[in-house]
Formats: C-alpha cells, structure tokens, sequence
C-alpha cells in the first residue's frame, strides 16, 4: 500500500512534526519508499508464533514505595526552555 | 604510548613511568592536531580532563587505583556527563548540559577513568555513516572522503586515529560493530541487560545496548568488567552476579565449533570482504577450531523487522522532546501544538524525522497488528534461529559489514540502501545476543575488514577469548592509519 497526502499529514500531525507542502511531497515519496521495503514481512506465515517484545524473558521488577529521589528542581529545570516559579512555561490552553 | 594496550598503560602508571595527567595531556594534544580533520570530538574541556586526571594521580599515588586507574576514555555524546554539554549528535540538544551521569559514565568514573570529551554520532544514534549529525560528519581516520560507520562513528574514529585508547559506543543494530569494522578497531555489544541504559538517551529501548570500543578484544574485556552489572535504575538491567570478562582471555580454541550461516556468506557481500573473513576462518582452523555450517533462515527479515520495530520504540521515547522541559524550542508559535510541532521540525534533522513518522504510521489506528505485532511475531523467529544454530556451535562469525568503509553521499540519497548496511548485525539486537567486531584484514583501496563474532546468550567471556586468541595470532588490531601518526 501506499501512503496519501492526507495520510502524510495525519501522520504528521500524530508525530507533532511540522511539515512544509513542499516537505510533505518529498516525505511522502520516502515513507513510501520505506513501506514498501517493510512490506515483504507480510508474505511471512506467523500463525500461532507468539510477538516478542523484549529480547530476555524477565518480569518486571517492583520496588518498595518509599521516597528515594532528592529534590534537585532548581538543577533540572535550569535546562527548560522557560520556567517561572518553579514552573515550567508553556502556551496558554485553558482560556 | 598511543599504541600500549590499557594493560601496558596501567603498569606504566602504576610504575610512576607516567603520570595519568601527562597521559590525557598527551590524548588532549593530540586531539588539538588531529580532530580538526575529523570532526570526532564534540565536547571538549581540557580543565575537567586534567582536574580528573589529577585526582587519579592522587588515588595512584595512594596505591588505591584499580586496572583502568587513571587511563583516558571519551564518551559517545549519547550519555549523560554531569557538567558537559550532552548533545546526542542533534541541534535538539544542542545546548543540554546534563544534570547527572549515566550509569556507564559513573561507573567507568569510579574505575579511575579520565573523561577526554564527548564523541560525535549520527544524530539520536540513527545513521549507518556518520552523516546524519547535526555536528557534521566524522571523517574515517583511514582515508578521510569515506564514512567511519555510524552511529558510534566519533568513538570509531578516535579509536583508529589514537585520539583515545578507549571509547563507549552504543548499539541498536550494528552502531559499535559496523563502525568498528569500517576503522579497523574491535568493539562489543554486550547481550541485552547486561549494561545499565540509565543515563544513555533512548533511541529503541528494546534494542539499545552500550559497549566498549578498542583497539583489542583484551582492552574490552577489562571496560567491559567495569561497565556491565546490575542497576535498579534500568528496569530491564539484569540481576546477575558480577562477571570478570577477562578470566577466559587465555583459554586455548582447540576443539572451537565455529557455525558458518550460509546466508552471511552468500550474495551481497563485497569479495574483498570475503578473502578477509575466510583468511580469519583459516587461521582459526590454525588455531585447532572446527567450522561448522548452520542456518539462520530468518535473518533476511531481520532489516524490514527492525525497521518497524525500532522507529515504532523510537517515535515513543522522542516523544519527550517537545520544548518543555528540556531541548529546542522553536522561537515563533502560536499555541501549545504548534510549539511542539515546530520545535520538534526545526531541532529534528531529516533521518530522525523520517523514523519517527514511520513509527508512528505502524502504531497508529489501524496498522499496529499488521506492522508492529507481525514484526515482533518475526523478531522471534529470528531468535528462534539462533536457539537452533547454537546447539551446533559455540560461537557464530561471518562479516560485520557487506563493504568496508564507503564514501560520503555514496548511500545517504536512499534510506533503504543506507539501512542494509547493517544487514549482518541487526539479527543480533533483535535476540538479545552479544555479538564484536574486530579487525582481520584490509580490502579495496586498503579500507579496513572486521570479522563479525555473535556469541551465545551471555557469551561475552567465550567471545572475548575467541577474538584475543586470534589477535595474539595476527597483528591486524595493531595497525593504524600513517597519516594519524
């Protein structure tokens, strides 16, 4: 199969990349380049074969609920883009 | 001094032959004449170095060093160096100084080791060349219009160009192996688990492995020693008793199975690859091991599986880059989607675009059973395979890359062609499986050739003594470019 213009913006939007129409073309001839190298998984019987997410069988480990990590915000958010208070900047979203 | 093993560099600098200030002086002058016309280092603070340098001194003086006491390494810039700009190869990080250290980082730090600075790399570790930096490509040390692999390609060619005598590299599908084996040094991915991701920014978290890249299997066994081991801050790092890697480097290979796949040999490989691996068969055979052939018949899909699962891994992790709490943010928006989505189109470049809308595309509504599900139903088969073929055999070889290094620009037009230059070592990854690379020979316009060796599950020990083995036999690990000297 191959993708639409439509389907490149979708996937676009989903992604939160921006692209330009004149990006969006040349995008679209890449992923479908892509897709199309990806398709001969299709040809393969996997009937009853079991997905493998992880490549060792462990189970998730659990901890105790206890407080472990310091306090070091003033560290972390001197990296942010833009903070305030002790906040991190955005937008507004609720009018 | 350049040429020493970490073993001679440790006992000249327990014997106060040299000072491990004098030592990273030395790598840092070095680096000064050579790195300029190989764009391996990214990050470097000459201050920090030696302040390190000086208090290994210290610990020398007071007979508290350990083996790597001391000794210089640089770090692939996708872990996290508390103090040092942490960029991951991309303008998204372009200005990241990270707050705390990876667990590799903090342990080979524990071990007396001197950080000499940060290494360039395909940009969020995806790229098979080098080119996808937003730091601009690194130049193989061996001839510098060619690529030095990628994406652990600035640690490659600090390796070959002995800006360093030890790196840490990273692989998701072949990202220390096949830079390894374009500059002709030996590197190691360890199996899934054994060392720690805390720290190391995520690319396909089921993939993701890091290592140690040298000049010989010996250097790796002891950085291996000091990386692996458990850590509670990586669910998935293992809890296994500690391993000293070095403890069968000695062991003799008479009665060795290796296991030949026929489709590592078949069409796709160059032949000045190929004379170079069965040279390297022939002088094990010396060396009292048998060949055995073995079959992996899914490992032709284990590219198109790959690129469905590690862009899908990819496309989740990079989700956290939205100009919020760290990274880029676009200068102009007008809300809170545009802000993300700008920000992310303008600190993203093209091939880390490219992975995260195709890992979107097969979660998305839809197309997670035809894609994703069906890749991971055939990641097993591809494990599988290798269950199968190590009942034959103790070790796997065949080639670590289909070509030796190849000029810039020469696949960079084509995603797909680029993506099958890691044909031999993504099986690797998708099992779990510990696999290297190391030098055996030299092919077209006298390019490097690396012998790939997959061990079994937790095989690294049995790995290291079959390629030290080999290295005590031939001398290909020794040689270095004439124009770096």
């Amino acid at each position: 199969m191959s993708l639409s213009p439509e389907d490149v913006s979708r996937i676009a939007l989903l992604s939160r990349i921006e692209l330009s129409p004149e990006e969006r073309e040349s995008t679209r001839d890449q992923l479908n380049g892509i897709l199309g190298f990806i398709e001969q998984l299709q040809a393969v019987d996997t009937t009853g074969i079991e997905p493998m997410a992880h490549a060792v069988d462990v189970v998730q480990r659990l901890r105790p609920d206890a407080v472990t990590e310091t306090d070091r915000r003033a560290e972390f958010q001197a990296v942010a883009p833009e903070t305030e208070a002790g906040l991190y900047l955005v937008p507004r979203v609720v009018e | 001094m350049i040429n020493s093993s970490l073993r001679e560099l440790s006992a000249a600098l327990s014997a106060k032959k040299v000072s491990a200030v004098e030592l990273a002086t030395l790598f840092l002058d070095r680096i000064d004449r050579l790195n300029p016309g190989l764009n391996a280092f990214i990050a470097l603070d000459r201050e920090k170095t030696l302040a390190q340098a000086s208090a290994a001194d210290a610990r020398l003086a007071a007979s508290a060093g350990g083996p790597l006491s001391g000794i210089p390494l640089a770090h692939k810039d996708i872990f996290c160096t508390q103090g040092w700009r942490t960029s991951c190869g991309s303008k998204m990080l372009e200005n990241f100084v990270a707050p705390y250290d990876a667990h590799v980082v903090e342990k080979l730090a524990a071990a007396g080791m001197v950080t000499l600075g940060k290494l360039n790399m395909d940009e969020f570790a995806m790229g098979s060349s080098n080119e996808t930096s937003h730091f601009g490509p690194v130049r193989n040390p061996w001839d510098v219009s060619r690529v030095p692999g990628g994406s652990s390609g600035g640690s490659a060619a600090t390796i070959a160009a002995r800006l360093a005598p030890a790196a840490t590299g990273t692989d998701t599908g072949g990202s220390i192996r096949q830079p390894a084996a374009l500059c002709g040094l030996t590197g190691l991915k360890p199996t899934y688990g054994a060392v720690s991701r805390y720290g190391m920014i995520a690319f396909a978290s089921s993939l993701d492995q890091a290592g140690p890249m040298a000049k010989s299997a010996e250097d790796c066994a002891l950085l291996l020693t000091a990386m692996a081991g458990f850590d509670p801050r990586d669910s998935t790092s293992l809890e296994r008793p500690t391993e000293d890697y070095t403890r069968d480097l000695e062991q003799p290979l008479a009665g060795l199975r290796i296991g030949l796949p026929g489709e590592f040999f078949g069409e796709g490989m160059d032949d000045d690859v190929r004379t170079a691996v069965e040279a390297a068969l022939t002088e094990y055979r010396k060396l009292g091991a048998t060949t055995v052939e073995v079959a992996l018949p899914n490992s032709g899909l284990s590219v198109p599986a790959y690129y469905v699962i590690a862009p899908a891994e990819a496309s989740s992790n990079l989700s956290r880059f939205d100009g919020v709490r760290y990274g880029y943010r676009a200068p102009e928006y007008n809300d809170l989607t545009e802000m993300y989505s700008r920000s992310r189109a303008q600190g993203f470049g093209a091939e880390v675009k490219r992975r995260i809308l195709i890992g979107t595309y097969v979660l998305s509504h839809g197309y997670y059973d035809a894609y994703y599900l069906k890749a991971q139903k055939i990641r097993r088969l591809i494990a599988a395979d290798f269950v199968e073929a190590f009942r034959s055999c103790d070790v796997i070889m065949g080639p670590t890359s289909p070509s030796v290094a190849f000029a810039f620009g020469a696949k960079s037009a084509d995603p797909v062609q680029m993506y099958l230059s890691d044909i031999y070592t993504i099986s690797t990854n998708l099992a779990g499986l510990p696999g290297m690379s190391l030098p055996c020979g030299f092919g077209a316009n006298d390019m490097p050739v690396g012998l790939q060796i997959i061990g079994n599950w937790f095989g690294e020990a049995k790995m290291l003594n079959v390629a030290h083995q080999y290295q005590k036999a031939t001398d290909w690990h020794t040689r270095m470019p004439e124009t770096m000297k």
